[in-house]
């Protein structure tokens, strides 16, 4: 275990470059650099902003500065278009919210994707089992830029029930929680189906109901705990569709969030706070693969890794 | 979605269910595999499949409108009439017009050229990578598998759509850094970003099919047939080409099914958020965007583009669970 969990930490290594690598090249790929907007900015000037943010070193030396500066000191360096702020700022400053709305989507798409899974297998080739995989399919297919207009055309301007969009009031997270853990809710509701329907047939269970064990309770102690061992393995994915739905969610409900933020970046071409907002998402889905493989093999005896 | 079952009764121990028709009928496949029976066989059993019988209709629907836009679009989905803006639908518009006064009926026929077009020529590019790239893997071993899989893993721990926007951006830059346009930029430009769109998404998404391909490989590699063919003789591409490869077919036939949809939702993913195709062209994003942007007056320019992407992408998963089910005796082992 120990071994297995050190390599696993040291293929956090490769992916950080790689991350770091590709957003490094799209730095230097720009054409006329960061600068070029709209109005042609002179040449005194370019070169002024060049050499202040290091731009003017060759390549190379680049690639290594900005490299040491940000494995050793988590220092990102000053964003291109918000003045006098540095990357570290704006992170601060976005990045609580987004977590706040991605823990909230977490919860309710888990809490609902779980329960749709187990009712459908407990209700197999029944309506309700139907009705829970046309909301799966229905979820995956319906993109949450689609969702979130549509929740806000019925529940904000048809019934007046929320607002529209802000941040701040816990009514305003309705909306945007709801959209968001749609998606995570949809996936989870047809993997925990799968694996409970695949547990529900084991001999275990067949011999658990015939030593006479109350049905609730072969449920909850064997099945369920079984079934959901192998749900586990997608909390990676997960992690990935709330931080990739949280792009167009944030912009939707007009969230001030770093998904939101990430966006403007990206049309902005204010490449450090890319490069911050990347590798902290490439970090904090690793990161979860990594806590998901050490959790599996707790919670399955079986798996051991050497 | 598989099939409804017939309602077994629910006294019944789920043990003694009969198994999935799929199950039983893997045995009977296999030694029709030459003759071409399987195919039959999967044609059948997808047949039987309403939701993906319904699908393909659907799709074979907006592929027509795609094809024949140019025949069957009332307007050009570029005219402005600044005298019909934002109207509602009416027999000269049959779902209105946008902010512009363009036809919102044009605009989607055009739209499905692109979204079609996304989803088939990506599968196309990640087919050309992904199964060279998962063959070699598995049928060499070695430093170069681990080399390629350590690669595989790296970017299949990225999401998807952070992936897709950074590769495009550095596509997009490269493209078009330079003084003059090159040759591939003016294409780019001419179709309005899609070349950049194609490229970022085939890198990024010929992860699965690579993976595939090589688990097939190195499963079927020590099989008896390809001992037998290698121990008389036959050439290493004689091997990957007439043995090893065709049956990968089946697994990547439905990631490429399955890719469709994917492909199709990125782009719009992109486009919504102004990242993807360049204005004038239609992507159905782009129209999403301007119809949230318009959703408290118009709200049909928002719900005519949304039900057309989410219908299609609808479509394309039900076509891809039918077949999975269709080529399961292939998809087993």
């Amino acid at each position: 275990m120990g071994r297995y969990l050190l390599r696993r930490v040291l293929l956090l290594i490769p992916i950080w470059l790689a991350v770091y690598t590709l957003t490094f090249a799209l730095m230097q790929a720009t054409p006329g650099g960061p600068w070029d907007r709209e109005k042609p900015v002179p040449r005194e000037v370019r070169e002024a902003l060049d050499r202040k943010y290091g731009l003017d070193r060759p390549v190379w030396q680049q690639y290594l500065d900005y490299l040491a500066s940000v494995v050793t000191r988590f220092d990102f360096g000053p964003s291109y278009t918000s003045r006098g702020r540095t990357v570290n700022d704006i992170l601060a400053d976005f990045f609580p919210v987004s977590l706040t709305l991605g823990l909230l989507a977490m919860a309710v798409g888990t809490t609902l994707g779980v329960t749709l899974g187990v009712v459908s297998a407990l209700r197999h080739n029944t309506w309700i089992d139907y009705l829970a995989m046309a909301f799966a399919i229905g979820g995956v297919s319906v993109p949450a830029f689609v969702v979130g207009p549509l929740l806000v055309i019925v529940f904000a301007l048809g019934l007046g029930w929320l607002p529209t969009q802000g941040w701040g009031r816990p009514e305003q997270a309705v909306l945007p929680v709801l959209t968001l853990a749609l998606l995570p809710a949809a996936l989870l509701a047809r993997y925990t189906r799968a694996a409970m329907l695949e547990v529900l047939r084991a001999d275990y269970i067949r011999t658990a109901r015939a030593k006479g064990l109350p049905g609730r309770l072969v449920l909850l102690r064997h099945a369920l705990r079984n079934a959901l061992i192998p749900v586990v393995t997608v909390a990676g994915v997960l992690l990935g569709t709330i931080i990739t739905g949280s792009f167009y969610v944030e912009f939707v409900f007009n969230v001030p969030g770093l998904g939101r933020y990430f966006v403007t970046a990206v049309t902005n071409r204010d490449y450090p706070v890319l490069m911050g907002v990347t590798l902290l998402f490439a970090t904090a889905v690793a990161v979860m693969n990594l806590l998901v493989d050490v959790l599996y093999a707790y919670l399955d005896p079986r798996i051991r890794y050497d | 979605m598989t099939e409804p079952q017939p309602a077994s009764s629910p006294s019944l121990p789920r043990a003694r269910q009969p198994a999935a028709p799929a199950l039983s009928a893997a045995g009977e496949g296999w030694p029709a595999l030459a003759r071409g029976g399987l195919w039959r066989e999967a044609w059948r059993r997808l047949r039987r499949n309403r939701a993906a019988l319904a699908g393909l209709v659907f799709l074979a629907l907006v592929a027509l409108g795609a094809l024949g836009a140019d025949l069957l679009a009332p307007y050009p989905y570029w005219q402005q009439d600044l005298a019909a803006v934002r109207q509602g639908p009416s027999p000269q518009h049959w779902l209105g017009t946008d902010e512009l006064g363009r036809d919102v009926l044009s605009r989607l026929l055009y739209g499905a050229r692109i979204s079609l077009a996304v989803g088939l020529i990506v599968q196309l590019l990640i087919v050309l990578i992904g199964v060279p790239v998962g063959a070699l893997a598995g049928y060499y071993g070695g430093w170069l598998d681990t080399l390629l899989m350590r690669a595989v893993d790296v970017l299949y721990s990225l999401p998807d759509l952070l992936l897709v926007i950074v590769v495009m951006s550095t596509v997009r830059a490269a493209l078009h850094g330079g003084g003059t346009p090159s040759g591939l930029a003016a294409v780019d430009a001419a179709f309005g970003g899609l070349l950049g769109v194609f490229v970022a998404l085939a890198l990024t998404s010929w992860l699965t099919v690579a993976r595939l391909v090589r688990g097939q490989v190195l499963y079927y590699k020590t099989r008896e047939f390809v001992e037998a063919a290698r121990a008389l003789g036959a050439s290493t591409p004689r091997l990957l080409w007439g043995h090893l490869l065709p049956n990968t077919l089946a697994p990547v036939i439905v990631a490429a099914t399955f890719g469709v949809p994917h492909a199709i939702l990125l782009e719009a993913s992109l486009s919504f958020l102004g990242l993807g195709v360049q204005a004038p062209l239609p992507s159905w994003g782009a129209m999403i965007l301007e119809g949230y942007k318009a959703m408290r007056a118009q709200p049909h320019l928002l719900i005519a583009p949304a039900t057309a992407l989410s219908l299609t992408v609808l479509s394309c998963n039900f076509v891809g669970d039918g077949l999975r089910d269709a080529l399961d005796p292939w998809l087993r082992h």
